[in-house]
């Protein structure tokens, strides 16, 4: 037994990527009625992912132990195999996403997950292709699993079917198919000036390039950086994503508020790694970003004013939540990171809840599912459709609207940034860090950026208060008291669940504070992640 | 050759990204197929033109005539990825054609 852990324990790292891969595959072989086995299995793997992700946050947490747990697929040492990297950040970001995960799949088991065929394989093979983007240190492992994350969020994206969904889809996959082109020239060039696609090689290389080779490599992480900033959802690359995301179904759009931060996290990344290294790449693009993320936080705050639904100003909030990271990220102090981080947790489970609640805030006694045919009929699904026709509600909970209104007003208060959630001190510290850098931070920007960035966050809020008060006021005080609204066990769980979580991340922000701080800390000291990754000692791990 | 190449990968450029850009689902199929088809090029490029040149190297070969391996793997994972997920945006396209009855790619039916 102990030895079973002792091996698993060696394999940490990998298991949030394998588990939901297996689990997935062998998902496909069951039929679709076998529905029960289905939810056990998703729920089984979620929990193993929960358990590696928090092992995970134990050894990189311990001062005691290496801050970095490297694992090296098949042994061969990096640069020339491909590597894992756990270190605080991603860890975080894969806790986050698991966490997030597990709640959709819940809230999903209610009704979504019958609602269409191979629901639950590729909502696991999301979460995978998350994990994996988290975990990898290599450049081109990173699109293969961004790969994988889009291919199951297109399956997700269109969950349900209808026309809305398959419109926004037609778009999304559009977009994303040639953001992955983006993607690959920007690979290619960096692997053709630099010879390598391990991050940390990079880093090492891009130190080392004579001026002619930088002008390439400059073009090339630029080319790179479009791709990242299409995914994470910046102006003017973001059209799309208010309407694909109000169109998902709600435990899907859920899970797609971890899917800007992606992006997000892999320009932190890539900005750790390379702003350090040497003068030629000091702060390369941070001027931009610092832009880009002002203009997606004032496009996502007019957004958010103009949308009459709800959903679509979940849509815009999580263009603001992007777009102050991105302002905030091009700071390049880890004073303020760590702040920033703070507010990416509370930023994203407080999206994601909203996600949650449009549907339910939006669902009537008696109201049909929001589902249409499927267009492409296969056998057994025609089977199922008639077996699910007469699905019944269930038990619901008493006092309904009350709930979801204390909910909303919860949700309210982490997004707009108010006392006494995490969002509010997430907020002040970001401001108050930005503010103390002064001309220390925003080296490349003109003086006084940082005053920019103080205003636009402090207007946005303001903004979105205005607008979530207003949609609040519409929902639950101005409707007429005849509609009652239904809310099953099973989906109020989830809400539950990550309500509680945002209550713990305020009460718990000291620790919580200090590990972000501690892993904005581990993103300053590159040398430690350079060594830890090239040096790993040889591996005594088996196959 | 490179001049070859590189014309060749801006052809299919930009013919592509002109017919991404054009209002029909299958204009912007056939663009985003011309798109993959130039960066697997593009890719290949990346490792520097090399011909007769073996990607192994053994005893006695001259290391002077070497094509780099990685571009060629990469763009094998790259070609199986955008095949796949070309497909995949098939059956998007032909969903949407079904449910709205255009092949705009607005599916608000006005064809140009």
């Amino acid at each position: 037994m102990s030895g079973v852990l002792e091996a698993l324990d060696r394999h940490v790292s990998i298991l949030p990527i394998l588990l939901p891969l297996v689990a997935s595959a062998t998902m496909l072989l069951l039929h679709e009625r076998r529905r029960r086995t289905k939810a056990v299995i998703g729920s089984l793997t979620l929990a193993a992912m929960l358990a590696a992700a928090v092992r995970l946050l134990a050894v990189v947490a311990d001062p005691s132990t290496p801050e970095i747990v490297v694992y090296r697929l098949a042994d061969w040492g990096a640069p020339y195999g491909i590597v894992l990297v756990a270190d605080r950040l991603s860890v975080l970001m894969v806790i986050v996403t698991v966490l997030l995960g597990a709640a959709g799949l819940t809230y999903a088991l209610a009704r979504w997950a019958t609602l269409g065929p191979r629901f639950h394989s590729l909502y696991l093979l999301l979460l995978m292709g998350l994990c994996g983007a988290f975990l990898t240190g290599d450049l081109f492992n990173l699109y293969v699993f961004f790969e994988v994350l889009l291919a199951a969020s297109y399956g997700l994206a269109l969950h349900g079917s209808g026309k809305r969904r398959v419109k926004a889809g037609l778009h999304y996959v559009a977009i994303n198919l040639a953001t992955s082109v983006v993607f690959l020239v920007g690979v290619s060039l960096v692997y053709a000036v630099t010879g390598t696609l391990n991050m940390a090689d990079l880093a090492v290389k891009a130190g080392q390039l004579g001026p002619d080779d930088l002008v390439l490599l400059k073009a090339g992480l630029s080319v790179l950086g479009v791709a990242f900033l299409v995914k994470s959802g910046a102006w003017p690359l973001a059209f799309w994503l208010p309407t694909t995301y109000s169109a998902a179904a709600a435990p899907v759009a859920a899970i797609f508020a971890v899917m800007t931060k992606v992006g997000v996290y892999v320009i932190l990344r890539l900005a750790a790694l390379l702003w350090p290294g040497g003068e030629a790449l000091a702060f390369f693009g941070s001027s931009w970003l610092l832009y880009v993320g002002l203009a997606t936080v004032l496009f996502g705050t007019f957004g958010v004013l103009a949308s009459s639904e709800l959903p679509r100003m979940a849509g815009y909030l999580t263009m603001i939540s992007s777009g102050t990271l991105l302002a905030v990220i091009a700071s390049g102090e880890p004073v303020v990171l760590s702040s920033a981080l703070y507010y990416l947790i509370g930023s994203t489970i407080g999206i994601g809840v909203i996600f949650l609640l449009c549907e339910l805030v939006n669902r009537r006694d008696g109201e049909a599912a929001q589902v249409v045919g499927p267009v492409f009929h296969d056998d057994f699904e025609t089977q199922l459709r008639n077996e699910f026709e007469g699905v019944e509600l269930g038990v619901t909970l008493p006092l309904a609207t009350t709930l979801l209104a204390a909910a909303f007003f919860f949700v309210a208060l982490q997004l707009v940034g108010l006392p006494p959630l995490s969002g509010f001190i997430a907020k002040f510290g970001m401001l108050a860090a930005v503010v103390e850098a002064g001309t220390g931070g925003y080296a490349n920007a003109p003086a006084g950026a940082a005053w920019w960035v103080v205003g636009v966050i402090v207007f946005s809020g303001f903004c979105v208060l205005v607008a979530l008060m207003r949609k609040g006021v519409s929902v639950f005080w101005a409707e007429p008291s005849a509609t009652t609204r239904v809310v099953r066990p099973l989906e109020a769980v989830p809400v539950a669940f990550l309500i509680a979580m945002l209550v713990a991340l305020t009460v718990l922000a000291r620790p919580t504070l200090r590990y972000t701080a501690a892993a904005s800390a581990g993103l300053e000291a590159r040398a430690s992640y350079l060594s830890g990754v090239l040096q790993a000692p040889e591996g005594e791990q088996e196959p | 050759m490179e001049i070859v190449v590189a014309i060749g990968i801006g052809v299919l450029t930009t013919t592509g990204v002109y017919l991404l850009l054009r209002p029909r689902t299958f204009q912007v199929i056939i663009g985003l197929s011309l798109l993959t088809y130039a960066v697997n090029l593009f890719i290949l490029a990346m490792g520097r033109l090399v011909v007769g040149g073996a990607p192994l190297l053994t005893e006695g070969a001259d290391p002077g005539k070497f094509a780099d391996p990685v571009p060629q793997s990469l763009v094998l994972t790259s070609i199986v990825i955008s095949f796949s997920m070309t497909a995949l945006f098939l059956v998007v396209l032909l969903a949407a054609r079904g449910l709205t009855g255009t092949d705009h790619v607005d599916g608000d039916g006005m064809t140009t």
